[in-house]
């Protein structure tokens, strides 16, 4: 498989990456993409400023490489959900640019807009439409996308298999838990078989033992089905377990303050939760956390 | 709401209770029936008299339920011609209020004098007073898609058609019951308060209309009667709407959730 090899060779690149200063990421970016490896995002001085002046984001440099799982971590209001939003083009840069695949000829082709099915969004929330049943709800980008209703029953039930709520598909989302809301919402991202995920503190509101068991089994999917995942939270420790590269925003303006890269190789078990290179990380990150707020205050 | 027997009791023991005091007060006062008839008499001249009301109660039922069709048709078609353009709705929007604000008596007559049939003047007079709430509310409903939602359509690529049947119109299907409700007791009203100011011109038959003769002729227990049927067809008036949102909308909302899920 093909997408295996580019799975293999971003791993082997990481690795190499990893020796040098992170600092200079941004720079050896540039240089991946030159050698090959495809980026899946790439922002270049992308800002958002509000009708009303105020400054959402300082001008972003970011890529993200295709099968990365990439988080932004930051406090509230540092911009990351709004960051996210223009990477779906569901918003536009104020100024600076938002390219999907950028290296990708057919893209080219296609002009501007990227086909929707390699991109889905899983919001805070689990944004389900109370009228129509999980399948219903789980099927709508195939209705959307005009898919022939046999086919489309086949891969809302994988889907729905994928994340275990077969046994619940004709029931309606207020039947249903919040963690199996979000599940359900889960499976509609996955549907479309998306390349990019994005995914906007998507656990935030469920409780931490039900957060944990969806946590682990985004990852199950990320690892099977080479997925590249840009992944907003608050929580350090769902970023240190998620992530393969962690990047630390900071508020007011908000602004990318420094990158983690997460190396623990898949499969990440609790015991990775409660190991000291797991604690050593989440240190890490809460110390670049606190800088920024101290940035803030001055 | 799971509806229990108290839901049913309740109510029935305070209007026994009401029509027993009413009974007795009148027997023991010993009023005149042309001032207030006992519920008794009241029953024989609904019963007596049946044919008489009945008939008019359809002329009054047939207007009423015209001019909701109307309503929700024109409403409808209204709030969606607003929700089109925020600019549309601020140039038609002041004259729906003022619409709903103008007393439908002091328009009624001329409403009369200008169309010819006179069914067709009432179901208008019935329309002006019965069609606000429904364009208001189905407006409001039109607008109230949560946010997130309207961005996965458009995230999808959804067409605007689409996005009206599969995500618009679900969303203000609540909103647009709780307006009907309001419009269906309007509409009866506006039917009736129609007829009141057509029956002086000798134009109709509707209960409103007997009411008004029963009235010059100190019929009181046939007026009595009357509005016995005109509060019972504003009931099952309400009682439909409320059935037909109940069946629309109880696999979703809130508004028509059983109490287990």
């Amino acid at each position: 498989m093909r997408s295996s090899d580019v799975a293999r060779l971003t791993r082997s690149a990481r690795r190499d990456l990893n020796a040098r200063d992170e600092a200079k990421s941004t720079l050896l970016n540039a240089t991946e993409s030159t050698i090959g490896i495809s980026i899946a995002v790439q922002l270049r001085g992308a800002t958002k400023t509000y009708p009303n002046g105020l400054r959402a984001l300082e001008p972003i440099d970011l890529s993200v490489r295709e099968s990365e799982f990439a988080t932004l971590l930051g406090p509230s209001g540092c911009g990351k959900s709004t960051l996210l939003r223009m990477v779906a083009q569901l918003s536009a840069p104020s100024a600076g640019s938002v390219t999907l695949w950028p290296d990708s000829a057919s893209h080219a082709v296609a002009g501007d807009r990227v086909p929707q099915q390699r991109l889905a969004f899983v919001f805070q929330t689990p944004t389900l439409m109370p009228w129509a049943t999980v399948e219903g709800n789980v099927g709508l980008p195939l209705s959307l996308a005009r898919v022939r209703a046999d086919e489309a029953a086949g891969r809302v039930a994988s889907a729905l298999q994928l994340v275990g709520l077969d046994a619940f598909r004709s029931l309606y989302p207020r039947q249903l838990s919040g963690g199996m809301q979000m599940r359900a919402s889960i499976a509609r991202a996955l549907v479309t078989e998306p390349a990019l995920l994005l995914m906007d503190e998507p656990f935030g509101a469920l409780d931490e033992i039900t957060r944990a068991r969806l946590d682990q089994e985004i990852r199950e999917l990320w690892a099977r089905r080479s997925l590249t995942v840009l992944f907003v939270t608050h929580s350090i420790y769902e970023a240190v377990f998620l992530s393969t590269r962690v990047l630390v925003m900071s508020a007011q303006p908000g602004r990318i303050l420094g990158e983690v890269r997460i190396d623990e190789p898949h499969p990440r078990t609790d015991a990775f939760r409660m190991s000291e290179r797991f604690a050593r990380l989440c240190q890490r990150l809460s110390e670049l956390l606190a800088r920024g707020s101290r940035a803030e205050l001055r | 709401m799971k509806r229990l027997p108290i839901h049913y009791l309740a109510p029935a023991v305070v209007g026994l209770a009401f029509v027993v005091l009413w009974g007795v007060l009148v027997h023991v006062l010993d009023t005149p029936f042309y001032l207030v008839p006992s519920p008794l008499l009241v029953l024989r001249t609904l019963v007596h008299d049946a044919p008489l009301l009945l008939s008019a109660l359809l002329v009054t039922l047939q207007i009423a339920g015209l001019a909701l069709a109307l309503a929700v048709v024109l409403g409808v078609t209204l709030a969606f011609v607003f929700v089109q353009s925020r600019a549309i709705e601020m140039s038609l929007f002041p004259y729906a209020i003022l619409l709903q604000v103008t007393p439908i008596v002091a328009i009624a007559p001329l409403i009369i004098i200008w169309v010819h049939d006179p069914l067709a003047a009432l179901v208008i007079c019935a329309t002006i007073v019965a069609i606000f709430p429904i364009i208001s509310n189905t407006t409001l409903g039109l607008r109230s898609v949560d946010p997130d939602l309207a961005a996965l359509f458009r995230l999808y690529g959804a067409s605007r058609r689409d996005t009206l049947i599969r995500l618009r119109i679900p969303s203000a299907m609540p909103y647009f019951f709780a307006g009907m409700r309001v419009s269906g007791g309007l509409a009866l009203i506006g039917a009736v308060v129609a007829e009141f100011v057509a029956g002086t011109g000798g134009t109709a038959s509707g209960l409103a209309y007997q009411i008004l003769q029963a009235g010059l002729q100190l019929n009181t227990p046939r007026l009595f009667a009357a509005l016995l049927l005109i509060t019972l067809a504003g009931v099952a008036i309400y009682a439909l709407i409320s059935t037909l949102a109940r069946l629309s909308l109880r696999h979703w909302h809130e508004s028509e959730m059983t109490a287990e899920r």
